[in-house]
């Protein structure tokens, strides 16, 4: 039993991290269509950003103040949106009449260039100001910013603050995300865009802006679970270790089982995922769990190939 | 009446006996004298260094060439090619390592050029390929119901599946007493796990490689010029009317992806048994997939010739940048970012490189050399 109910919080846990990257996914494939594959390094450098800046704030050593959480999240939210929008604006806006395939490699040569980047040795000039920027080959350790409290303990579970805030934060954003799509002027022309670009700028809607807000709104949210999944896996490793890849490649398994262009889809799926993957962990066998996740979306590819929530499109010649 | 009249005139426009003969004969010649030159002429003075990347080159020729058939001329979207490069090496590296092990009580290369030993491993290689194809036989089917991205999730996902499975695998065995005593199920899961499948014989040479190379851009370039090829192509136009027009579309997919997969498990073959690799699940994730795939891309997607030129060129630049040391992966991404921003339709587009106009011109005068004027 008590098993049964860890397992279950850390698979939710798990899963609205996953959630939260799968939406920047899902988002920029619902309007673009192409897969992003540099999302999951923007998700990689929230991580690694929020760690730079905790080191450099000097709390490296575990006595933060309670500001430091919050204000670390924030200004790598930030970060991440800024480089979120240079990317799309230098690598992908050129070729946005160019066939999809050349965006993907673009995406790759972007994920490339960010994970190498990453490991070079900090630069000397960086590092006068205390700044451990790019952040080098070894493995660090995030700083704990959230205190480290068990807040209560219910079956023998402890559930701890880290599990509830990481939860919490998720569902916040998430429910964010949602009133910004479904309840705002910007939201309706998003999924304008993303229903018919080219009727939308008849529309009189700046598709060009809609595409950058998207790609900024994706990019935070991925820093945020870069940060909260930090907090709660303190171990970090070098910046093109394949872990980070993984990671973000499962989060976008999550946006295609849930549905991919659908923002409740996403949310659906990254939970569905985190749970397959620690169920099946905790119960079957902890080395195959990306076995798990990849066997089902291959099975729900096969079954229902537009998604849980997803709607069928008709091939019209 | 009419079919005895279309029939006369297919056999008055047949080529002569003599010059078919040529025809297909002469490729093959001229390719054997190559990889003969490779081996014996170049390979002996160009050192070690150079002589691996070669055998780099050409395999990464291979696989690109290979999955150019897939996303080339069908149109359709693999990125999991390095599941079938793993497949067909693992299958390989099997066969060669317990084989000698007992046949000859030892994993040491045995007998020289063509020699049993070598034998053995072109055996190998050809089950590793087969291996290979009926997986992605099994890979191909699911493009019955999937198209595009998700048709690339599936592959990826296979390879992904495949390479964690090995992960999972046991330590190799070290002596034939061993091998006997295992029974031969249990032996297959015998394969190095996640440390990779070490100590397998370096059969690998110039020779093997560009023989395989040679037959690979052999049918590649066979099959873009026949019928079936025009198949192929056909899917990659209009899924559609290829279908109104009697094309089994999902035949012709499947027909891809086996044959694709048949060469990437015989480049993978090869590269299990090459001096300074070692074949292990973390070579052959989904970064080797995509690299292939940027071959391609880069090539210009159904070129054979700019599918060549781009595998060349994707080996040989991060080789080039070693002078920038620790910048070479950045310098490279930023280069393959560049290149897709100048040239979205890759080096060739979808052209050969002798058909490029600067080209015939050239070929055109060296064959004809005759005065302008005429």
């Amino acid at each position: 039993m008590t098993r049964l109910l860890q397992t279950l919080m850390d698979g939710v846990a798990v899963g609205s991290l996953y959630a939260l990257i799968a939406l920047g996914y899902t988002m920029v494939y619902g309007i673009l269509k192409f897969i992003n594959f540099a999302h999951g390094d923007i998700f990689m450098l929230g991580a690694w950003l929020s760690f730079t800046l905790a080191v450099s704030l000097g709390w490296a050593g575990g006595d933060a103040p309670w500001i430091a959480g919050p204000l670390v999240l924030i200004s790598s939210m930030l970060l991440c949106g800024l480089i979120g929008f240079i990317i799309e604006r230098l690598a992908y806006r050129p070729l946005r009449d160019a066939p999809r395939i050349n965006v993907l490699i673009t995406a790759i040569g972007v994920s490339l260039f960010i994970e190498n980047l990453g490991q070079l040795e900090p630069f000397p000039f960086l590092k006068k100001l205390g700044v451990a920027l790019p952040f080098g080959t070894r493995p660090q350790r995030m700083p704990t910013l959230l205190p480290d409290a068990t807040l209560f303990t219910v079956l023998g579970v402890q559930v701890k603050l880290v599990d509830v805030l990481v939860i919490g934060i998720s569902l916040a954003l998430m429910a964010a995300l949602q009133y910004l799509i479904f309840g705002t002027k910007l939201g309706r022309a998003m999924r304008a865009v993303s229903h018919d670009p080219r009727t939308a700028s008849l529309m009189g809607i700046n598709v060009d802006r809609v595409v950058s807000f998207t790609f900024v709104v994706g990019s935070m949210l991925a820093a945020a679970a870069g940060f909260l999944s930090a907090e709660k896996y303190p171990s970090l490793n070098q910046p093109a270790h394949s872990t980070w890849i993984l990671l973000g490649l499962k989060a976008f398994v999550a946006a295609v089982i849930g549905g991919i262009g659908n923002v409740r889809g996403a949310m659906a799926g990254g939970l569905l995922i985190g749970m397959v993957e620690l169920f099946g962990a905790a119960y079957l066998s902890p080395q195959l769990r990306d076995v798990y996740v990849f066997s089902l979306l291959i099975v729900v590819l096969l079954v229902r190939p537009e998604g849980l929530l997803g709607k069928a499109t008709v091939e019209k010649v | 009446m009419q079919t005895s009249f279309l029939q006369d005139r297919a056999r008055a426009l047949a080529p002569s006996p003599a010059l078919a003969a040529r025809r297909s004969l002469l490729p093959v010649v001229v390719m054997a004298a190559l990889v003969l030159l490779l081996q014996f002429a170049i390979g002996p003075r160009i050192g070690p260094y150079y002589a691996k990347m070669l055998m780099d080159i050409g395999i990464n020729i291979m696989l690109a060439v290979s999955l150019n058939i897939v996303n080339g001329y069908t149109g359709q979207f693999s990125i999991g090619h390095a599941g079938f490069m793993a497949v067909g090496g693992y299958t390989a590296g099997f066969i060669t390592y317990y084989g000698s092990l007992l046949i000859w009580g030892s994993t040491q290369p045995h007998g020289g050029f063509l020699g049993a030993g070598e034998l053995l491993f072109a055996v190998s290689c050809l089950v590793g390929g087969l291996t290979a194809a009926g997986f992605g036989y099994i890979v191909g089917l699911p493009s019955l119901r999937l198209r595009g991205d998700y048709l690339a999730l599936v592959t990826l996902g296979f390879g992904e599946i495949v390479r964690v499975f090995i992960q999972q695998t046991d330590d190799v065995l070290f002596t034939a007493e061993d091998v006997r005593a295992t029974a031969p199920l249990a032996l297959l899961t015998k394969v190095g796990g996640a440390l990779g499948f070490t100590g397998l014989p370096f059969y690998t040479n110039l020779f093997w490689v560009w023989t395989f190379v040679a037959i690979t851009i052999l049918v590649a370039y066979r099959l873009k010029f026949s019928s079936h090829g025009r198949a192929f192509l056909s899917v990659r136009e209009d899924e559609i009317a290829a279908e109104a027009m009697g094309i089994p579309t999902t035949a012709v997919k499947v027909r891809a992806f086996m044959i694709a997969a048949a060469f990437a498990g015989i480049a993978g073959a090869l590269f299990a048994h090459e001096v300074g690799t070692t074949l292990n699940p973390k070579e052959l994730g989904f970064q080797k997939s995509f690299e292939v795939v940027i071959m391609v891309v880069l090539g210009g997607m159904g070129s054979i010739s700019g599918v060549v030129l781009a595998a060349v060129l994707i080996t040989v630049l991060p080789e080039l940048l070693r002078s920038v040391a620790e910048y070479r992966m950045v310098v490279y991404a930023l280069a393959l970012i560049v290149m897709m921003l100048a040239r979205p339709q890759g080096l060739l587009g979808l052209h050969e490189a002798w058909e490029l106009p600067w080209v015939r011109r050239l070929l055109r005068s060296l064959v004809r050399q005759e005065p302008k004027d005429g």
